[in-house]
């Protein structure tokens, strides 16, 4: 495919054309007077790292926020999107990185959702609809079946399908739609897109991988701190190499070269780290699940008798779709749930029933992908979530009375050594970047007395900064002998860091493979089950 | 240069919650006078009668001092539920229900053993009976997810009937014409406080509530439990007992609602009459809101309504304004304090 | 015992039953709007006491039952008002503002009560019962259930009307998703904001009307506090009724017997404490939860402040 594909069917109209689109929040500037043409019939990528102000150009367009200055004319006509439904009627459907279905009710039911009051409730003419829809997206979707049963890739499916149930005849904007998918499920959306495209949509892709941009967009648009850095245009991108292309683009991104080496070239920048452990013969088993299964509730994957061995120091990688079992196999080795069969080793010692603040003592660390959810306390001050694992613990209690003072000194130090950018260690975490608050839990968890870390994502959602720098704590710390186990969805991460690389294929542990550059296709294919049959 | 940008930010913060809590107070106390004029009272004599009364003549503040003994342990009982996110809205019913078994044994324990014993014993029993009433909501909470406000209001509505049935057939004494349990006489309640009419409890409530102040902020366990109260989840991802922390929460905080009721009956009453619910509990939750879970706030908060109740109460007396009107105040209040929190909510997120 | 059994007595227990239950059973229907669309509505008891109020004094100075009920209504809505400003508009808590809504209704009725009828206490007369043809001509049960104020027909009838407005309308769809995930809601074009309005609104009229029966049908007279928690009685209902408008009719209908029981039980002359009855309806649903141990299903948001575009 690549940016020839732009040649199909251009129509050289405007769909939508940005004018010096500005948005300001308290201390932030998050747009920054944009100017930019999406025309009828492209699929436009938008790209830029975290913070770019992706997001928020997103929102201006799907009407929840309103741009402090500029104009937005839709088919030639300036229009004011006050609300997401002055958006809809403007014909610009959106699909939001995060799913936004109600799961308690049927998929029909959500696709009618927003009707009027004063209409009548017509199922007929929305089934009608919802099979020209599956028609259109080439999908399959029993419309009755409740949202809260659905797969990741089904709901976004369906997310698609409410973007375009009413409004997105004439922009449909993507945001991050394939962080959640399987490589099959990005090759589904993007012949839905380009089926789109033949219809005169225009399409805007937003992402932050550079390689999906440029495999399925026509033209790629690139935002940098918050302002327009660049585009591509595809007559443009015909005449130039793929690897020269992704050059410009990532100049364009950062306007520095090289800088993002560590994390965009595949390169091992610590084949050295990697050799040490592989090679040995001589390694002591640190981790070992055993026949480890769970019992999932629906909408969760269980285990299925997990079973693998780490060594001490050993990087281990953990790969797999989203929501293939590594959420129950993090959670069952920290002890925040209970295994239903097989057994748990640390150090040779079964720890299967031990609790969480049990197993801490032994040096095991979890650090959550879960962050503002269940890795912090966000009305509590930055020191309190730095100790909040250790609550209790000499040396910042004495017989259960609380230290601040020493709990504040130490929390300043930590600050200092990770990194972490906040007013003051008594500020309260939640109010802190996604960036700082990783930093933090990195502090809390990579502490001198862990052993063995377990990282679930550690690096999802981070900007290109904070990524590199996780990286390197992560190396940091292999490299003082601690045992590293890294769940990530992000291939390319775990080939880089890790020394052998496990796949997770629903709920099992189908096959581990040494990680070394050649050997992303055998990870592909046992990620989405293909060598299983 | 850190510690001068602290210091500054320190002297501001503090003046900004002193507007916090008084900026409520006097839109409320205006409206309020608003309604008065309204209904043809002179507002400034009524809130001048109502501090006098309550807080500048010796008995009025004498007895404002006695109606904080039971307050304050209620008081106290919130914090330590809400600290730790639990909507106990039941105190009502452990603290009544803690007053009636009170009422019931103090008389006869205290023919057998010393005045002192049959005190503590009360006490005991008192926070007891909380307690144990409060282990239902607590089970279907920590156990089975169930939504402690639905259950806890039920075990107040169940506690109000059984404390009636209680007093009208097993405790009911027979000497009195209206149904009551045995009234323990005066002289065997909490000692007074030299020669007023202030007992005890008083300096207990008072204590109670520093106790709970510096339980949930010095210490490992407070800290812990206020974990629980944020973020159950990140409670169960650092390892704690959430299950266990919600039985201990939920019964700390019920057992010092009954010792409300206790100190109720050994201070004030010496027994209890059916049907009586003075239903502190309602009342005091916006109070502990209004202080932020904060000990020293809520013993000021507690104290300045006290003297309303107190005040209030002669007021009606004298000034045919009916002791309701305290309740229209505390509504107010609370719908100004919560306007003020929203303001400065948003006023710091504008300049941070 | 056998005077418990005589028809009499049974006929006045039922017809009781009916008068105690329509308030719960209004105001338990009303509340489970505003929980479905994400609001826990805590001002239940404050919104019946105001609506007594408004209710009687409609009825007394109009001398009319309807306007009495429509004036209950809008007396109920004018509490709502303020539950909407603070909890759907400013995102303020919403139990804290619940109760001060509670607080301050109770302190406000009766003071104005004080001032307006504490000297006369003045009664309304018997309602004219709307008598349905037919069954109505039942015996002893026609009179129970089909001689009575329209109001009674209507609220029975309501249930009915939620049951299909939930299932089969686009307003039930856009309750339900605006209690559990308001944001579902607003990327579709509809107002989180809006619908939680209304939804809080018909609680406060249909609490007032429930408040209204209670003084002008119920009791013929407005006492402070007369609402008794009521309210609170409604709020579980609507909690144990995970979004079934007919399990709040059912447990109104167990409720209202209680309730009747304890005062049929007193005209009987017999000596239970009335309190033991009072306790069962309750018992009851303890005893149900424990023994079932399920999580009472609440939607997703409840409780939380919708504001747009904050994840």
């Amino acid at each position: 495919m690549a940016l020839s594909a732009s040649d199909s069917k251009i129509h050289h109209t405007s769909a939508i054309e940005l004018r010096g689109i500005s948005k300001f929040f308290p201390g932030v500037v998050a747009n920054q007077d944009i100017t930019l043409d999406i025309y009828a019939g492209e699929i436009h990528a938008l790209l830029g790292e975290n913070g770019a102000g992706k997001s928020t150009l997103i929102s201006i367009l799907a009407g929840l926020h309103r741009p402090d200055a500029g104009t937005i004319i839709i088919g030639g006509v300036e229009r004011r999107l006050g609300s997401p439904r002055d958006s809809l009627l403007a014909g610009i459907g959106t699909v939001f990185q995060h799913v936004l279905l109600a799961p308690t009710l049927s998929v029909i039911e959500n696709l009618m959702l927003g009707g009027s009051w004063k209409n009548k409730l017509d199922k007929e003419s929305a089934r009608s609809r919802f099979a020209e829809l599956c028609g259109l997206l080439a999908v399959t979707i029993d419309p009755e079946a409740l949202v809260g049963s659905l797969s990741l890739g089904q709901r976004q499916q369906v997310e698609i399908m409410r973007a375009l149930w009413r409004g997105g005849e004439r922009v449909l904007i993507l945001d991050e739609p394939t962080s959640m998918l399987t490589p099959q499920g990005v090759i589904e959306l993007g012949h839905v897109m380009k089926r789109l495209r033949e219809n005169g949509v225009a399409i805007v892709f937003v992402t932050h991988k550079l390689r999906e941009a440029y495999e399925l967009c026509d033209r790629i648009s690139v935002l940098r701190n918050g302002a327009f850095a660049g585009q591509i245009n595809p007559d443009h991108g015909s005449g130039m190499g793929e690897e020269e292309t992704i050059e410009q683009i990532i100049r364009m991104m950062f306007d520095k070269e090289g800088q993002s080496d560590s994390t965009v070239d595949n390169g091992g920048t610590n084949v050295a780290v990697r050799n040490v452990f592989a090679d040995s013969q001589t390694r002591s088993i640190s981790v070992a699940a055993k026949e480890v299964s769970t019992i999932a509730l629906p909408g969760e994957c269980g285990l299925s008798a997990v079973s693998f061995e780490v060594a001490r120091g050993e990087i281990f990688g953990i790969a797999g779709i989203d929501g293939n079992g590594q959420k129950h196999l993090a959670e069952v080795l920290a002890g925040q749930r209970d295994l239903a069969t097989g057994q748990i080793e640390l150090d040779g010692e079964d720890i299967s029933v031990l609790k969480v603040s049990e197993r801490r003592d032994r040096g095991f660390r979890y650090l959550t992908d879960d962050r503002v959810g269940e890795g912090i306390v966000s009305d509590h001050s930055v020191a309190t979530n730095l100790v909040a694992k250790s609550i209790g613990e000499n040396p910042y209690w004495k017989y259960g009375f609380t230290k601040w003072r020493a709990i504040f000194s130490f929390a300043r130090r930590q600050i200092k050594k990770y990194d972490i950018r906040t007013p003051s260690e008594r500020t309260s975490i939640g109010r802190l970047s996604g960036g700082n608050i990783q930093k933090a839990l990195f502090a809390r968890e990579m502490d001198d007395n862990a052993e063995i870390v377990l990282l679930n994502k550690p690096t999802y959602g981070l900007d290109l900064q904070n990524i590199a720098s996780a990286r390197d704590r992560i190396r940091e710390g292999a490299s003082r002998g601690i045992t590293t186990l890294l769940i990530s969805t992000e291939l390319e991460e775990l080939i880089d860091l890790a020394d052998r690389i496990g796949v997770m294929y629903q709920g099992q542990m189908v096959g581990i493979v040494e990680a070394n550059p050649g050997s992303e296709n055998r990870i592909g294919s046992l990620m989405t089950g293909a060598s299983l049959n | 240069m850190t510690s001068r940008y602290i210091n500054i930010g320190r002297v501001s913060e503090l003046a900004r919650s002193a507007i916090r809590i008084i900026a409520p107070i006097l839109l409320a106390l205006v409206v309020g006078g608003l309604i008065l004029v309204i209904l043809g009272k002179d507002p400034i004599a009524y809130y001048w009668y109502v501090v006098k009364r309550g807080l500048l003549s010796w008995t009025g503040f004498q007895a404002t001092l006695v109606r904080t003994a039971p307050l304050l342990f209620v008081a106290a009982g919130l914090i330590v539920a809400f600290r730790a996110g639990i909507w106990n809205l039941g105190v009502d019913g452990q603290f009544l229900l803690a007053a009636v078994l009170v009422a019931a044994v103090g008389s006869p324990l205290n023919t057998i053993i010393p005045n002192w014993a049959m005190i503590c014993i009360c006490f005991i029993l008192a926070a007891t009976i909380g307690a144990i009433w409060s282990l239902i909501p607590a089970y279907l909470k920590a156990n089975h997810g169930v939504n402690e406000i639905i259950t806890t209001l039920m075990m107040t509505f169940i506690g109000i009937s059984l404390a009636n049935v209680l007093i009208k057939i097993p405790f009911n004494d027979p000497a009195t014409t209206v149904p009551q349990t045995v009234t323990l006489a005066v002289e065997d309640r909490l000692p007074r406080l030299f020669d007023t009419i202030i007992h005890h409890g008083v300096i207990l409530g008072l204590l109670s509530v520093l106790f709970v102040h510096f339980l949930m902020t010095r210490t490992s366990f407070g800290l812990n439990l206020q974990v629980v109260g944020a973020n159950p989840k990140a409670a169960v991802h650092a390892g704690l007992n959430v299950r266990f922390l919600t039985y201990v929460a939920f019964g700390l905080s019920a057992a010092l609602a009954g010792m409300g009721g206790a100190v109720e009956i050994l201070g004030v009453w010496g027994t209890v009459r059916a049907d009586w619910d003075p239903a502190y509990g309602l009342l005091v939750v916006p109070l502990v809101f209004l202080a932020r879970f904060h000990g020293i706030g809520t013993i000021a908060f507690v104290l300045f309504f006290a003297v309303l109740m107190i005040g209030g109460e002669s007021a009606s007396r004298r000034l045919g304004v009916p002791t309701f009107f305290v309740l229209v105040l505390v509504g107010l209040l609370l719908m100004f304090l919560a306007i003020v929190e929203y303001l400065d909510h948003r006023w710091r997120q504008r300049t941070t | 015992m056998s005077e418990l059994l005589t028809e009499t007595f049974v006929t006045a227990l039922l017809f009781g039953s009916v008068t105690a239950g329509v308030p719960l059973l209004l105001a338990g229907i009303g509340e489970q709007i505003s929980e479905k669309s994400g609001v826990l509505n805590i001002g239940l008891e404050g919104m019946m006491l105001v609506g007594a109020y408004t209710g009687f004094c409609a009825a007394y100075y109009f001398d009319s039952f309807w306007l009495g009920f429509l004036f209950g209504g809008l007396g109920g809505v004018s509490v709502a008002m303020l539950m909407v400003l603070f909890c759907v508009i400013l995102g303020l808590n919403q139990i804290v503002i619940g109760i001060a809504l509670t607080l301050g209704a109770d302190g406000l009725t009766a003071l104005l009560h004080h001032f307006q009828f504490s000297r006369t206490y003045p009664r309304l007369s018997a309602v004219e019962p709307l008598v349905i043809p037919v069954v109505g001509d039942i015996p002893y049960l026609g009179e129970v259930f089909f001689h009575r104020h329209p109001v009674v027909y209507l609220a029975v009838g309501l249930v009915f009307f939620l049951v299909w407005l939930f299932k089969r309308t686009y307003v039930g769809l856009n309750l339900q998703a605006a209690g559990d995930v308001p944001a579902a809601l607003d990327v579709t074009g509809v107002s989180v904001r809006s619908t939680r309005t209304w939804a809080v609104l018909a609680t406060g009229f249909l609490a007032g009307v429930g408040g209204a029966f209670l003084a002008n049908i119920g009791a013929g007279i407005f006492v402070p506090h007369m609402i008794h928690g009521a309210g609170f009685i409604g709020i579980v209902l609507a909690m144990l009724a995970r979004g079934h408008p007919t399990w709040v009719l059912y447990g109104a209908a167990l409720f209202g017997v209680s309730l009747s029981l304890t005062t049929a039980l007193q005209v009987a002359g017999f000596n239970i404490p009335t309190d033991v009855v009072q306790m069962l309806p309750f018992t009851m649903v303890i005893v149900m939860l424990i023994l079932l141990g399920r999580n009472s299903y609440l939607p997703a948001a409840l409780a939380l402040p919708y504001i747009r575009g904050e994840r």
